[in-house]
């Protein structure tokens, strides 16, 4: 089951070089780990966002598969759409071939404007998996604030101001919000531990039904830091507990990888001043007057950290 | 004497030619007056009676984003909506025409909110006229039920791939009981024939990019193809309705004439009004007045030619709007105005806004459209039937 770099290196191109994400994007290495977690043929969905744009400036196109992008709040949608037709015609016989549906949306088009759409389609249970590259915040249109965004950010909707200091309240937990749905699948990925992301993408792709993967997306732009730290910062975010590696199969809850390692005690869980310290976005908040942010947010990671590990033990 | 004429309301008579038509893909959500259409449909689909797959989403706007991919990826798609819903959807509509997915959408005309009210008039499909969709209007439950079979052929011609709107007015069609004579299910099967989708999402081996992101420098272009393909579907659709004309013996135009040939004043109106104000001239050419009503069913592309010669030469012509344009002229009133602009002498016209949210317009207020004009009554903006 666990992939090797052998023969991740003998997949197919699917998303070829030559696109126009920035230097130290997250998204376009997450999105070439997922589509090595499948042989089969695929049908790509995307939200409106900067992974779309970049991806697609007419007259060029970085795939070398099928892809429709619609509309923003739409991509669970629109990937509903293709393996609705694919059910229909795979059942006339028109279609031969055992194909896999993937929308992929940027956190606005996941959690925010897109929250609905998703929602439907879990429900309604389309054989899809659908990945949010969450570089918490709405990084296409400017580095603006969406329910991902960690409390104390500073984005340009939620400036870190003499007396608001950056995003007040804390991101919604979309994995357990999606996991609830009770689909088959959901896991959060990041894309440092490519070994441990193609393993659940593996999962994702063969459970017979919808399943979701939230991948942490470090963005040097919004996040103001080095194109060169970005997998450093991704490992980051889940030593401190920030970005938790678990999956939940069938409703059991499980963590992976480092994440694992600290619940055995392995691995030592790095503090959130460490998160806080490496980002631009957060610098503000090492000034004396938001001591208390910082200690109420330190509190909040830990009490998540408690309540999913009870989730796994149930 | 044989027959196979059914009682049905227009709604019903929508889901039966779904029925016939087989398609492979339907998305839709739930709103009146349309309901019925999804309802029966549902039926057909639990009965084994259909082969499509039915996708009952949870919003308008992924309703006909589900239908956009649909026929994206290759499948022959319908859907049905109404009113707000057809609002709700408007972000997606101009999505369906600039990827050209040939689609079509049955729209069961309702006004729109506020204040919030279930009865028929034209706001939904006004509010939508821009959006490079062909629309097409019915006059009963016959017409809904054949333009719901014509447009795909309409839509999914290799030159037009254009989605359409098949209009119907709300409760006036979609629930009145008509008789009507459907087609047998192998001529319809036959008159529709096997949907050939032009460059599918599920053809993996040629892969294509659908709704990539254009700069300033192919926008307009690819928008002007959209143009070009409805001034296309003018020909396409007189085409169609000749083959139609063929198999059923009811014969279409893109511009419908009642009693004008020597008529000196016209009204012009869309849909289920047409039926009424053919009512409404026949009582009045009874009076010996020379009245005469044209209905352009093909709304868009709208049929500018033969709107301008079915109206030079009038001594007065009114144009019926169910639908109101707050701070302009309404919208057909300034098609019709704009389709004249081609005469070397342009007729006198006078805009009637009637029927908002199910007011009825009845024979003896219509009447009123031609005598206020013969009396020199008519004003260029009118509201008929409000009360004082």
């Amino acid at each position: 089951m666990s992939p090797s770099l052998k023969e991740l290196s003998r997949t197919p191109t699917r998303l070829t070089s030559g696109h126009r994400l920035c230097a130290g994007c997250g998204e376009g290495i997450i999105v070439r780990q997922v589509l090595m977690a499948t042989d089969k043929p695929v049908v790509i969905s995307n939200a409106t966002g900067c992974f779309e744009v970049s991806t697609t400036i007419y007259p060029y196109t970085a795939w070398n598969v099928p892809w429709i992008h619609t509309a923003f709040g739409n991509a669970a949608a629109t990937a509903a759409g293709t393996e609705a037709a694919y059910r229909a015609l795979y059942r006339q016989g028109k279609i031969k071939d055992d194909m896999r549906f993937v929308a992929f949306g940027g956190d606005g088009g996941t959690y925010d404007i897109g929250f609905q759409a998703l929602s439907g389609a879990l429900e309604r249970g389309h054989r899809m998996m659908y990945v949010c590259l969450n570089n918490e915040a709405y990084m296409n249109t400017g580095i603006q604030r969406s329910g991902a965004t960690g409390i104390g950010a500073s984005t340009t909707t939620s400036p870190a101001g003499s007396v608001i200091p950056g995003k007040i309240g804390y991101a919604k937990d979309l994995t357990m919000i999606v996991a609830e749905h009770n689909i088959p699948y959901a896991a959060q990925v990041s894309p440092h531990n490519w070994r441990d992301l193609i393993q659940k993408c593996r999962k994702g792709f063969e459970v017979n039904g919808p399943s979701f993967i939230n991948a942490i997306s470090p963005c040097p732009r919004g996040w103001r830091t080095d194109p060169a730290d970005t997998i450093d910062l991704a490992q980051l975010a889940v030593e401190t507990c920030v970005w938790p590696l678990y999956e939940v199969e069938n409703g059991k809850y499980r963590l992976t990888a480092e994440s694992a390692r600290i619940a055995d005690g392995k691995l030592e869980k790095r503090p959130l001043t460490e998160w806080f310290g490496a980002q631009g976005r957060f610098k503000h908040l090492m000034k004396e007057k938001w001591m208390e942010l910082v200690e109420n947010a330190q509190a909040d990671i830990d009490a998540k950290w408690e309540k999913l590990q009870k989730l796994c033990k149930l | 004497m044989l027959h196979n004429d059914i009682a049905v309301n227009g709604d019903n008579a929508i889901a039966l030619a779904w029925k016939q038509i087989d398609p492979d893909v339907c998305a839709a959500y739930p709103i009146t007056p349309q309901t019925i259409i999804v309802e029966r449909f549902s039926d057909y689909v639990a009965d084994g009676e259909v082969n499509t797959e039915f996708v009952c989403t949870e919003s308008e706007h992924s309703a006909m984003t589900v239908c956009i991919a649909s026929a994206a990826a290759g499948a022959r798609t319908v859907t049905a909506t109404a009113s707000v819903g057809l609002a709700y959807m408007w972000e997606m509509l101009g999505v369906a025409s600039g990827l050209r997915t040939p689609l079509t959408m049955a729209v069961a005309n309702r006004a729109l909110s506020a204040p919030i009210n279930i009865h028929c008039d034209h706001g939904d499909a006004m509010a939508s006229r821009d959006t490079g969709w062909l629309m097409i209007f019915a006059e009963n439950v016959q017409e809904a039920y054949d333009n719901a079979i014509m447009a795909l052929r309409i839509a999914e011609h290799k030159d037009v791939q254009l989605p359409m709107m098949t209009c119907l007015d709300g409760f006036i069609l979609t629930h009145a009981i008509e008789r009507m004579t459907p087609l047998d299910t192998n001529k319809v099967k036959k008159f529709v024939g096997e949907h050939r989708p032009v460059h599918p999402l599920l053809d993996h081996k040629n892969p294509v990019t659908q709704g990539a992101m254009d700069g300033h420098d192919f926008y307009f272009e690819h928008r002007l193809q959209i143009a070009d393909a409805m001034e296309a579907a003018l020909d396409v659709t007189k085409d169609v309705f000749k083959e139609f004309g063929k198999l059923t013996g009811r014969r279409y135009n893109l511009v419908e004439r009642y009693m004008c040939d020597d008529a000196d004043y016209v009204a012009i109106c869309l849909g289920s009004t047409f039926g009424t104000m053919k009512a409404t001239v026949d009582k009045l050419r009874g009076e010996g007045k020379k009245v005469g009503v044209i209905m352009p069913r093909l709304f868009r592309p709208l049929p500018s030619a033969e709107i301008a010669k079915a109206i030079d030469k009038r001594k007065g012509v009114a144009v019926l709007d169910k639908f109101m344009s707050p701070g302009t002229y309404p919208p057909l009133f300034e098609d019709i105005v704009s389709s004249s602009l081609s005469l070397k002498e342009i007729p006198k016209m006078y805009s009637y806004v009637y029927g908002l949210g199910g007011r009825d317009a009845k024979v003896d207020e219509l009447s009123t459209v031609f005598t206020d004009m013969i009396d020199g009554k008519a004003k260029k903006v009118n509201y008929l039937g409000v009360k004082k």
